[in-house]
């Protein structure tokens, strides 16, 4: 079980704005037939996403039980952002992000058991039970946090960017921010610094319209986050964020241009959290239709699931069964992370310098 | 097997809720994601979402129930096939008689008892041995500024990973001219210009630092980083910790600090005690050019981040520095600037300048001061002050920065704590006024400490 958001009796003063995407002038105008995915894609995009969902709501389940503490903020409705991005990627390539990082990290392969044994914050964490939900990294999986300081990420992400182009390695490096970080100064000294040294970053924005309680219309006068490089000469484009087959085809060509050293790329994902801000948010700025619509109309899951099945690509049965080895998969990483010892005593003290 | 539905915690602090409402009724199909139920906290109402599929078997808290504890079964989902007359009923408890959630977890959870904090690492450790200069090895008089131009080349001939980054660091050769020479050098891969972006470019260079590169970020002065201070402490200094040691962060800021002359309070702040306050950093403030040398390519190497804070006025400043290919200071170790046993006098930075002065002053009043460069503020040589301070028995120390939370309050906690019953008077501390750096020229000196204020306080501990 886990909670969502309550629908709020005050009128909402600010206009919603479909997830797909406006009117741009680099606004994507491939054709779908360039969108389609194969049957093999779209089963392992089903799935990637499912894991991602069945964890979040594992964790949010935990949460509940108190075996999770602190601040915990879901990724329930973004799924398809990050694993069509992370289907753009080679081996070397590096993720960043901010506080909303669960997807991103089972996005990246790392394990829901390490993932979960942090957010219970047990010694076999991915970060020993000291960071967690918000601070885990995994060097292996090029996974690079996990940052709690609104924006900060960003800063870091061009920095690791940096280090690809100093090194001349053919890495890129994918730095996700949302709605609200957009708005923070040091998102654009990165941009100005990545343009002007030809960084090879992709600066991901999930727009999921809400900077914890503050709609984008509230909080930001140009709202079409695909032209904040515009100044700096970053191109942009606006990807329908909740149909995986469009985050992946933009993913490539992002990629694609940064890697060939014309240097960063801003793609704007148009997406939603079904959830609130943080477990502990009633999410009262906005209605519960607003909700529900994009549940019953763009849900990234539900679309690829219609798809294999108006294919003839899988059966329900065949759906059921993965679902099945999903929940098998996320009750064996909740009942790791419930298990596992907490940090001994002992590694108060570690770690803090080298 | 039924599921049993808990109640759930919905903030990091709820203990109990109101059950306000049941949204699905028992014979109800769910599914991930239903609203089930309305729970009030103390804060809000929240909705409750089934996490597991099947059929509503039984609901076992009825709504309109107050306080119904956390992790209290509430319902019970069946799967297919199962049925809800297997289910026993237990009462809902109401939290007067249930224990706080942390005792009343769904499951056993093994938690570690709890038991005292760990000791921590002692303040007081053996001193690393002092740098290895040989006999007979020919000494060279440098300007500090030489100094650290060179530790920067040499670091930088010798790892390719080195480079460094700033504000007209490049082509105008560097604002204080640190730089010097670099470029021409390394070329400009390696000696980068920056924008003036404070908060932006020490954020690149953390990150490069996270891939492996080993930055030198320069900051035109300290007051500066001020703007970049959130990269410096929440991403350089806290990741190695919070990645459970997987992220280091082997980066250099440096630059110079405090006071120069006449450019008033916004361009005149000490922040030695600042950085020295962050778990997560080292903190190295030289005097010497000899020491700015041997402590720079200790830092640049160190796998840790590490603050350097020059001194402007001490820039221009000449001293011998001794003519070896590697000349290493280790981080951590102070030096004795001039032995004595009347009195300690403990300083770094233009500090030393004070209180080397003020020994020559005492010294004509038959006062005989030993002076302690302290050199690294973090991790701090206590046990080189303390060593002096059983043998003085008394304690001055002498800093630009403000005396509140400043570091002679924190080295005279450390004696108090480890050498209490050596004083033979309380500990003195000369540091900067408490007032915001003035321009005029006779507010400013009066502003900063000076080597009388340093005199009358060793005399005032020494009682003469």
């Amino acid at each position: 079980m886990a909670v969502a958001a309550k629908k709020s009796p005050a009128p909402r003063t600010t206009a919603s704005k479909a997830a797909a995407p406006k009117s741009s002038a680099r606004r994507s105008d491939k054709s779908a037939d360039a969108l389609d995915f194969s049957k093999d894609q779209e089963l392992a995009a089903y799935r990637q996403m499912l894991e991602i969902r069945r964890f979040e709501e594992k964790a949010g389940q935990m949460y509940g039980m108190g075996l999770i503490g602190g601040f915990c903020h879901l990724y329930i409705g973004q799924e398809a952002v990050v694993v069509g991005m992370q289907s753009a990627l080679k081996p070397g390539d590096q993720v960043i992000t901010g506080y909303r990082d669960h997807g991103h990290m089972l996005a990246t392969g790392m394990d829901p058991k390490g993932v979960m044994a942090e957010l219970t914050g047990r010694r076999g964490g991915y970060s020993k039970g000291k960071g967690g939900s918000m601070h885990m990294f995994s060097i292996e999986k090029g996974f690079f946090g996990g940052h709690g300081i609104v924006g900060a990420q960003v800063s870091l992400g061009t920095g690791l960017a940096f280090a690809n182009h100093y090194r001349d390695n053919g890495g890129v490096c994918l730095t996700y921010f949302g709605d609200g970080a957009s708005n923070q100064g040091q998102v654009y000294e990165s941009f100005n610094m990545a343009e002007l040294w030809k960084l090879p970053v992709v600066y991901i924005i999930e727009n999921n319209r809400y900077a914890m309680g503050t709609s984008v219309s509230r909080a930001s006068a140009q709202t079409d986050f695909s032209k904040r490089g515009a100044s700096f000469n970053i191109p942009g484009e606006q990807v329908d964020g909740m149909d995986v087959r469009a985050v992946k085809a933009a993913g490539e060509r992002a990629v694609e241009f940064a890697r060939s050293g014309k240097g960063p790329y801003i793609l704007e994902m148009l997406t939603y959290r079904y959830r609130g801000h943080s477990m502990s948010d009633p999410a009262k700025y906005r209605s519960k239709e607003e909700v529900q619509k994009m549940r019953t109309e763009h849900d990234p899951i539900e679309q690829v699931r219609a798809r294999l099945l108006e294919k003839g690509w899988a059966s329900e049965d065949d759906l059921k069964a993965v679902d099945a080895d999903i929940r098998e998969v996320m009750n064996a990483a909740a009942d790791f992370a419930s298990h596992d010892p907490e940090p001994d005593p002992s590694e108060l003290y570690t770690d803090v310098l080298r | 097997m039924p599921t049993e539905i808990l109640m759930p915690a919905l903030s990091p602090t709820m203990e109990k809720g109101n059950l306000a409402k049941w949204i699905k009724k028992e014979g109800d199909t769910v599914k991930s994601g239903d609203v089930i139920a309305e729970i009030e906290t103390d804060k809000a109402t929240m909705e409750v979402e089934a996490v597991d599929e099947g059929t509503l078997g039984k609901i076992l808290v009825p709504e309109g129930t107050q306080d119904v504890a956390v992790n209290t079964p509430i319902a019970v989902i069946l799967a297919d096939g199962e049925d809800a007359s297997a289910v026993a009923a237990p009462a809902p408890k109401a939290a007067e008689s249930a224990p706080p959630v942390a005792a009343a977890p769904a499951e056993p959870v093994p938690v570690v008892a709890s038991a005292p904090a760990p000791a921590a690492p002692a303040i007081v450790s053996a001193p690393a041995p002092e740098p290895e200069v040989p006999e007979g090895t020919e000494m060279v008089n440098q300007t500090m500024r030489e100094a650290l131009r060179d530790a920067m080349a040499e670091e930088m001939r010798r790892d390719g990973d080195v480079f460094v980054m700033g504000e007209e660091v490049a082509e105008y050769q560097g604002a204080y001219k640190i730089t010097q020479g670099l470029l021409q050098e390394f070329g400009a891969k390696r000696v980068i210009d920056t924008p003036i972006t404070e908060h932006g470019f020490a954020g690149v260079g953390v990150g490069a630092a996270m891939a492996g590169l080993k930055p030198i970020v320069e900051f035109m002065t300290f007051n500066f980083a001020m703007q970049a201070i959130d990269q410096i402490i929440n991403s350089a200094a806290k990741t190695l910790y919070m990645s459970g040691g997987q992220i280091q962060c082997s980066i250099v800021f440096r630059g110079p600090n405090g006071a120069a002359a006449r450019v008033a309070a916004q361009h005149s702040q000490d922040y030695t005690s600042w950085y020295s306050h962050i778990p997560g950093l080292k903190v190295v403030a030289p005097y010497t050019a000899a020491d700015a040398k041997g402590l720079l390519k200790a830092a640049i190497r160190d796998p840790n981040p590490v603050i350097f804070l020059e001194n402007e006025i001490l820039y221009g400043h000449s001293s011998p520095v001794p003519k070896l290919d590697d000349f290493i200071v280790p981080l951590g170790k102070a030096r004795i600037a001039r032995p004595g046993k009347d009195v300690t006098l403990v300083a770094w930075s233009i500090g030393m300048s004070y209180a080397l002065k003020a020994a020559e002053e005492l010294a004509k009043l038959g006062i005989d001061a030993e002076v302690i460069d302290l050199r690294t503020i973090r991790p701090m040589d206590t046990e080189t002050i303390l060593a002096s301070v059983r043998k003085t028995g008394r304690l001055v120390t002498v800093e630009e920065g403000w005396g509140q939370s400043g570091v002679g309050a924190e080295i005279s906690a450390r004696v108090m704590e480890n050498a209490f019953d050596y004083l033979d008077a309380p500990v003195l501390r000369v540091y900067g006024k408490d007032v915001p750096m003035p321009y005029a020229a006779n507010l400013e000196k009066l502003a900063l400490p000076n080597v009388q204020e340093v005199v009358e306080a060793a005399r005032a501990v020494t009682y003469r």
